[in-house]
């Protein structure tokens, strides 16, 4: 588990990337990981074409839920709202990279989880569950 | 210190799961009691010799080994309440103290409270100290009130006389399980008896680790976990006094908690069996029992003394992480606080903390510790405890600091 917390990940984490909200966001959610409180919110501001023109995130938590979700907020700029929504677990462990423990899985998800709310619109399944 | 360090060695012995390695080889720090206790062998002992020489359902059958199952269930019982300082039939066998404090809700809460009524309860309870009287008060139209707790987590006395004017109830908890405070029980008892108040104490952090004497307490109703102290999972009572049982309406009803059952109508039975429902959860009663003599022998007060050694021993050793950004919550006082230490480390978020921690084998807890409220007030996303038990040893402490001094490394600190 240590060999997780790589340079890239401890860096996510103390400088994330696309912190804080967006002043009229097109959608936005927000949850917390039952398991320990991390709490994340996503706004995804949406361009006339349908693409991810901006998406800030914002929320407290530990390293893998912050990191990840920096990670991932960076990965889906321009990406199609529609493919946001169909974005699987698979894209969030590139990200990371290996390491991730069955304990701290939803840790790691929950930023996507997030973000697959706000582009349907309702809160979405865990994507480790998908 | 060498007298109470080769007691406590000699103790950790009797527990099987603490001579265990982790899947990377790390001998098992176990550092999470106050979330459960391990167990000595003569408790996992019985639990097999239970199944393996008289396990039979009870008070019904009229054949040997349901004789002896019985005998045995309820010489459990009369051992946890003498432990307690509680009268046999005033010791009601539960699930855990959640159940048991949902007990007191629905049997006496339901049928005592109405509008305007006041329930007083703490900033620092358990959520099964909070939310059992957030729905009572929803039902009945009680309204809630909390005694404070200052940012070292002590409780704030100086209006308590006006807080429990008028209330009907007041629960609270003994020791916390977020930061070991230890209630100024009798103060609270005190000024409860004078506003009229029933008393209801979560004992679950208490019980384990402290002499408890329900009467010299003069509390109405104790909840208490087995699991917490030694006894398997599945098990934990409630003491009532005796009147206040009586009086109450049934919990759960149906099988043995009846004296004559007619379609129309059914007369229940005595105490303590009228509030217990149903098969009762044999095996791990009779482990509860065996769970006291254990602690009986080695003694509470020897155990109360051992903690608050291992809590002025992690103070020390953890003291030099304090400049490099560990901040240790709590009054910080063996004398205040039972063997709960709970902490963060610099800007390591508590879930990463145990994870790293996880890797050299200790077992800490990290989260909200089922004390939502207490953590917003205080302003901690989470926290990482440590918490101390009769077998914790020097060596496990060590091996705590040498944890956060690998997690230093990994987030270059």
């Amino acid at each position: 588990m240590d060999d997780f917390y790589r340079d890239y990940i401890l860096d996510h984490y103390r400088n994330p990337r696309n912190f804080g909200t967006l002043e009229k966001p097109d959608a936005t959610a927000e949850d917390l990981n039952p398991l320990c409180g991390d709490q994340i919110r996503m706004d995804v501001a949406v361009a006339e074409d349908g693409t991810v023109s901006d998406v800030k995130f914002s929320g407290k938590g530990c390293a893998i839920s912050q990191a990840s979700a920096s990670m991932l907020t960076e990965s889906v700029k321009g990406m199609k709202l529609e493919d946001v929504a169909r974005l699987s677990k698979e894209t969030v462990l590139e990200n990371v990279g290996i390491g991730i423990s069955p304990t701290r899985m939803k840790c790691a998800m929950l930023g996507l989880r997030v973000l697959k709310s706000a582009a349907v619109g309702e809160i979405a399944g865990w994507p480790d569950e998908d | 210190m060498y007298a109470l360090e080769s007691k406590a060695a000699r103790i950790a012995a009797d527990f099987p799961i603490l001579q265990s390695t982790t899947s990377r080889g790390k001998r098992l720090i176990y550092l999470d009691s106050a979330a459960t206790s391990q167990k000595p062998q003569i408790v996992i002992d019985e639990l097999v010799r239970y199944y393996s020489e008289y396990n039979a359902n009870i008070h019904r059958g009229v054949y040997e080994i349901a004789a002896r199952a019985t005998d045995a269930f309820e010489e459990a019982r009369a051992k946890v309440a003498a432990f307690i300082g509680a009268q046999t039939e005033e010791l009601i066998w539960t699930r855990n103290t959640t159940e048991a404090i949902n007990l007191v809700a629905y049997s006496w809460g339901m049928t005592n409270l109405k509008p305007g009524d006041a329930i007083v309860t703490t900033q620092i309870e358990h959520h099964s100290n909070l939310v059992p009287w957030q729905l009572l008060a929803a039902k009945t139209g009680a309204t809630l009130r909390f005694i404070p707790v200052d940012a070292r987590g002590v409780h704030v006395l100086d209006d308590l006389d006006e807080l429990v004017r008028g209330a009907k109830l007041v629960a609270f908890s003994h020791v916390s399980n977020t930061l070991g405070t230890i209630a100024p029980i009798e103060r609270i008892v005190a000024a409860a008896r004078k506003a009229g108040a029933t008393i209801l104490v979560d004992g679950a952090q208490a019980a384990p680790h402290l002499a408890v004497d329900v009467k010299a307490l003069d509390v109405d109703f104790y909840a208490i976990s087995g699991h917490k102290m030694l006894a398997p999972t599945g098990i934990g009572a409630l003491y009532g006094k005796r009147e206040l049982l009586e009086a109450m309406p049934p919990f759960l009803a149906g099988g043995d908690m009846i004296r004559k059952v007619e379609y129309e109508r059914t007369t229940y039975n005595d105490l303590p069996w009228k509030f217990e429902a149903g098969t009762s959860n044999v095996a791990d009663a009779i482990g509860f029992g065996v769970a006291v003599d254990y602690l009986s022998e080695v003694g509470m007060g020897w155990v109360r003394d051992h903690e608050k050694a291992m809590l002025a021993y992690a103070l020390e050793k953890l003291a030099p992480f304090e400049a490099r950004g560990l901040a240790i919550y709590g009054p910080k006082d063996p004398e205040l606080v039972s063997g709960v230490l709970s902490f963060n480390f610099a800007d390591i978020h508590a879930h990463d903390l145990a994870s790293i921690l996880d890797t050299e084998g200790v077992c800490i807890r990290a989260g909200h510790h089922c004390t939502m409220p207490l953590m917003e007030k205080m302003g901690w996303p989470a926290t990482a405890r440590a918490s101390f038990y009769l077998y914790t040893t020097h060596g496990d402490i060590d091996a705590l600091a040498t944890g956060l001094e690998r997690a230093a490394e990994v987030f270059r600190l």
